[in-house]
């Protein structure tokens, strides 16, 4: 281990940490509204959305993370969408986690038992309400545990970025192995600050989770 | 410069080459993750510390990163150790690898659940612990796990295109290919897509498949 290289060039990690750090909590933002919308769509009382929802997360989920930036970054200005390498970045994979979280809302919203919606219901509140006021915030408090799931599984996923030459962890990682021909070394530092950003923001939902979960 | 599907055609066989390669390297790598999961979780579970220790390290390494920077090290890192491996084999193992831990966490809880009384009548039958342990506790914990291991290998049939960036000509390279010749992004990864969507409906009805044959309540 190359402890003198790894001091000289560790700066520059730090600095494309705060890259990954920044995709990360775009794509996690973009990718909850997505979800929401897509999960609202898809149990909809209109055939159209319960379908356009169930096309996009088929569709995203079905295919490649890497393909859909692809598709996005390259092909994109063909018909006419000119991004930049992080906005496409933040843009595409908001898109595909926000497929995955749409299922992991539905999920828990389907697990709140049916007798909360009757009973809303009975006394007296619209369909409306009891979704608003009884089935959600019980959702919410089942959901926080999975979406972490999802959340983890994208912070490692911003690393695809790099194939778009974003600046970010991974691809600093790959450009100081081509450089110095010390792989293990490269994959040490960034793997430590990988494990570093997962392992805080994991702390961070269990203690969200704790403190909403019912006794 | 509008669409223009017309250009596929005359690259249908790269490209079809290209998910054969795509279904080759799943299934290497699909097969490595299975037993890699199960050797994993056994040394996790039943080794000496210093099998168990690295192991362990490895899992939290591997679990903690990318993929991506996992095939970068493995691709790299090989050829620094002076092994110079052909990229479609540094891809298998990378992909081998990663999917492993993932199948070892749930092989791990798996055996746990499994009623100790198995083991302790097959110890009483006669069997040693290691025989116990493959012929009667192991079986049933990897039943139990094959929905979950199903749906990782999904993941790794998709994430089987992160290995186009360390140049094994699979679906995603032999688009790129087609791309440099033809200029034509949109078109080919939209094709692109579309075959993985097909593969991956196939996979999906090959692990149900696999999980109706392997489910007690047939």
């Amino acid at each position: 281990m190359d402890i003198e290289l790894i001091l000289k060039v560790y700066p520059y990690f730090l600095e494309a940490a705060v890259v990954t750090i920044e995709l990360s909590v775009l794509t996690v933002l973009l990718g909850l509204i997505c979800g929401a919308l897509a999960a609202a769509a898809r149990m909809s009382r209109f055939r159209l959305l319960r379908i356009i929802g169930a096309v996009y997360v088929s569709v995203f989920r079905g295919t490649p993370a890497l393909i859909q930036l692809f598709l996005l970054y390259f092909g994109g200005p063909q018909i006419g969408i000119q991004l930049d390498a992080f906005e496409a970045g933040v843009i595409g994979l908001g898109l595909n986690i926000g497929a995955y979280m749409a299922e992991t809302m539905r999920g828990a919203i389907v697990s709140v038992d049916g007798g909360q919606t009757e009973a809303a219901r009975t006394l007296g509140l619209s369909r409306t309400q009891a979704f608003r006021k009884v089935t959600l915030p019980q959702a919410m408090r089942l959901m926080i545990r999975p979406l972490g799931v999802n959340i983890n599984a994208q912070i490692k996923g911003t690393a695809l970025v790099a194939a778009i030459s974003v600046v970010e962890l991974t691809y600093t990682a790959q450009r100081y192995i081509g450089s110095t021909y010390k792989p293990f070394e490269m994959f040490f530092l960034a793997g430590v600050l990988y494990i570093l950003i997962i392992t805080v923001t994991g702390k961070g939902i269990s203690y969200l989770d704790r403190k909403v979960r019912l006794p | 410069m509008g669409l223009d599907f017309t250009v596929v055609p005359a690259y249908l066989d790269t490209i079809l080459i290209g998910v054969l390669w795509t279904i080759a390297i799943t299934v290497c790598a699909a097969l490595l993750s299975f037993f890699g999961g199960i050797l994993f979780a056994v040394i996790a579970l039943y080794a000496p510390w210093f099998l168990r220790l690295p192991v362990r390290l490895f899992a939290w390494l591997f679990m903690g990163t990318p993929l991506l920077l996992q095939l970068f090290l493995i691709y790299f890192g090989l050829v620094e150790l002076g092994i110079d491996l052909p990229a479609f084999v540094a891809g298998v193992i990378g992909l081998g690898l990663h999917f492993a831990v993932y199948n070892s966490e749930l092989i791990q809880t798996a055996i746990l659940a499994v009623d100790n009384g198995q083991m302790e009548a097959a110890r009483t039958l006669g069997c040693s612990r290691a025989q116990a342990l493959r012929k009667v506790v192991i079986p049933q914990a990897v039943r139990d796990v094959i929905p979950p291991i199903g749906n990782n290998m999904i993941a790794l049939l998709k994430d089987s295109a992160l290995v186009s960036v360390i140049g094994v000509s699979e679906l995603t390279l032999s688009s790129q290919l087609a791309i440099g010749r033809t200029y034509r992004p949109f078109e080919f990864y939209a094709v692109a897509a579309v075959f993985y969507y097909v593969v991956n409906l196939g996979m999906e009805a090959v692990m149900r498949r696999i999980e109706r044959k392997t489910s007690l309540s047939r």
